[in-house]
């Protein structure tokens, strides 16, 4: 760009109004909640209602051993919502993550069947996930190439997938179930870090994002670029410290920190990070938000597509081997069920919009959480199996509900 | 006068059986907003579609900066430097000003990681210059944005890239009073930066306001030239609809 003329630049100083000040920045924060920008503040608050309404009904419901088991069951969910948070992102579903995570977990309990071939654990689970992915890529060029919405074309895949978990299981077991033959990946779901090692991590990953918060802060004021101010900066951190450190101790009480979670950090963190870093992160979020808007700044929507779904398929094994590794088996029944229905309301419940580009990947996490604490809550009071579907359909549908007011909120709010 | 950056010498196109556009004849200089100016399937569109690259005119000469050019695609139109800001603006609403202003063009660190400092750096000043004071923030989701406002973040997109020139479709069309004021002063700071600015539109009040000289097209043919302050808006009105045209389709093949 030319240099202005000297003339307009004095009048041309922008009179923006960058938040600076602890108490202005929660002002601005309260206008884009208002304006429809919610970010996490629905989950939280529904995740706290949960805890309190459940923990009042029954003490045990605090318990530390309720506690680990409630990060047990939903890390199998959560790990498969990441791959369907990026799904949704582009406005499109994957009807078949559930199958193909069976088929992740299938493949790698048969590779590792002793002799027959009696493959490594990291080979066997390498193959699964390759073979997951696959899946995912197969579906996409279906869905670019033909056309054809990824809606129809997931359901197709869905059935055929649950038919060839069917066949698999039917052509090398009788009792249709197989047992997990390797120690290593049982003790994916079922081993807990020894105490010591729990805290290392937790405050490991304090340190982490306390370090990557500082860069960030250098970099912006060293280009003259506003920051966030140091309370809100602080309290954040400190929210986060907490929260973390809390998880630790209170675990601690109990087994210690399952190790799932330590897989399940490592695939939050590295996801987030190509969502919100990278530049492929970001033209994801174009795509889904403007797919035409996308395609004429040059980004090669097809490709973005055929990736993102490859990642579905992909997170769909991991966490298919996850729940494989904590049932210590696979059955003809695997990926069947609620399965399905849990990841994606996990995805949906967090905060990722189904009219795609907004959301984020710790929202499966958060989803996956809430699932988890009202399915253990409902345990407690020992109600039967339709009153957990009707609790947990009422919960997406708040979130479904919240999402769409805060979309025509924010419609709204464009033409002032 | 300064020599005229962008130059079109007798293009034409045809789909099919129409001819969309017959030898016209068009330039833009440097520091001027020249306005395009015609009737419902007059041919605008075409015009600047053929200079972008969208398709390539069927005979005629495009000049860049004196030199003959064959824009192939819009790449090769953004590399010469020339941006079009569409109508619809292309803007994705889920993203903030600064990821839209870069978007397809990240700044990146190492290939992969985006450099947010300097691509919010960057958008900051961009938008300094042409003196967009209306965005609170920078960081702000264009979903939230006015209409005025999204308008001013398209056209600092398209200023952004070095671009001499610009071609704005239609900008205040569906704009408010105060709105429409606020995109002709950014239209008008853009040509006093020496870029050279073309406008679309058929607001012949808005076109008066801001344009020094007025290209008026009708069924594909450049009918007049005019100097804005030598013209009233009656003649253009003439010219748009009853203009004289120089050639009469066909004519010259059957040789009358």
């Amino acid at each position: 760009m030319s240099t202005p003329s000297t003339d307009e630049v004095p009048s041309a100083a922008p009179k923006r109004k960058d938040p600076t000040t602890f108490a202005e920045y929660l002002q601005s924060w309260w206008l884009r909640v208002q304006s429809g920008d919610l970010g996490f503040l629905p989950i939280i608050v529904g995740l706290i209602i949960i805890i309190a309404i459940f923990g009042t009904l029954d003490s045990r419901y605090f318990s530390e051993r309720n506690f680990t088991n409630l990060l047990l069951q939903m890390a199998p969910f959560a790990t498969i919502a990441i791959g369907v948070v990026f799904v949704l992102l582009l406005a499109e579903i994957d009807l078949a993550v559930a199958f193909n995570s069976a088929v992740g977990g299938v493949i790698m309990t048969l590779l590792l069947r002793p002799d027959d071939p009696g493959l490594p654990w990291p080979v066997a689970i390498a193959i699964a996930l390759a073979v997951t992915t696959f899946i995912g890529f197969v579906m996409a060029i279906v869905i670019t190439k033909a056309g054809v919405p990824s809606f129809v074309v997931s359901l197709a895949f869905n059935l055929g997938l649950n038919g060839v978990v069917l066949i698999l299981m039917l052509e090398f077991s009788n009792s249709g179930t197989i047992r997990i033959a390797d120690e290593t990946v049982k003790d994916i779901s079922n081993a807990f870090l020894p105490d010591v090692w729990g805290w290392i991590l937790g405050l490991a990953a304090v340190a982490a994002y306390g370090l990557s918060e500082a860069v960030k802060y250098r970099t912006r004021s060293s280009q003259g670029l506003p920051n966030k101010p140091f309370g809100i900066l602080g309290l954040q951190f400190g929210g986060l410290a907490l929260l973390i450190l809390g998880a630790v101790w209170y675990a601690n009480i109990d087994r210690g920190v399952p190790f799932v979670m330590v897989v399940l950090g490592f695939f939050l963190l590295f996801w987030s990070f190509v969502a919100s870093r990278t530049r492929f992160g970001r033209h994801v979020y174009a795509v889904g938000g403007n797919p035409e808007a996308a395609r004429r700044a040059g980004i090669n929507v097809d490709r973005i597509r055929i990736i993102v779904f490859m990642i579905g398929g992909f997170m769909a094994g991991a966490g298919g081997i996850v729940l494989a590794s904590r049932l210590q088996s696979v059955a003809t029944n695997s990926g069947g069920g609620d399965l399905l229905l849990n990841v994606i309301a996990a995805a949906v419940i967090g905060g990722t919009s189904l009219f795609g580009g907004s959301g984020k990947v710790v929202s499966a996490l958060l989803g996956a959480l809430v699932i988890g604490a009202v399915a253990s809550g409902m345990n407690l009071q020992n109600v039967n199996a339709g009153v957990k579907f009707v609790v947990t359909g009422l919960v997406l549908l708040a979130a479904v509900l919240i999402d769409a007011l805060a979309k025509r909120r924010q419609a709204a709010s464009g033409v002032r | 006068m300064a020599e005229p950056i962008l130059e079109c010498r007798g293009v034409s196109k045809h789909f099919g059986a129409v001819q969309a556009l017959y030898k016209v004849d068009f330039e833009v200089r440097p520091g001027e907003v020249m306005a395009l100016v015609g009737d419902n399937g007059a041919g605008k569109s075409t015009l600047i579609k053929g200079i972008a690259g969208i398709y390539p005119f069927d005979e005629g000469q495009v000049l860049f900066e004196g030199k003959p050019v064959k824009i192939h695609g819009p790449k090769d139109a953004s590399k010469l430097g020339i941006e079009i800001v569409y109508q619809d603006l292309a803007l994705a609403d889920n993203l903030d000003v600064v990821a839209n202003m870069f978007l397809g063009r990240e700044r990146t660190q190492n290939r992969f990681i985006i450099d947010e400092s300097s691509m919010e750096a960057a958008a900051r000043e961009t938008l300094a210059g042409l003196s967009v004071t209306t965005l609170q923030s920078v960081r702000q989701v264009v979903a939230g944005l006015s209409g005025g406002q999204r308008q001013s973040v398209a056209v600092a997109k398209a200023v952004m890239w070095n671009s001499k020139v610009v071609i704005l479709d239609e900008p205040t069309a569906a704009l408010g009073v105060a709105q429409t004021r606020q995109v002709l002063d950014l239209v008008r700071r853009m040509a006093d930066q020496d870029l050279a600015v073309v406008i679309i539109s058929h607001n012949l009040h808005d076109i008066f306001e801001v344009a020094d000289r007025i290209t008026s097209l009708r069924l594909g043919q450049a009918v007049d030239l005019f100097t804005t302050s030598e013209v009233t808006q009656q003649d253009v009105v003439h010219s748009i609809t009853a203009g004289e045209m120089k050639f009469v389709p066909g004519m010259e093949k059957e040789g009358v």
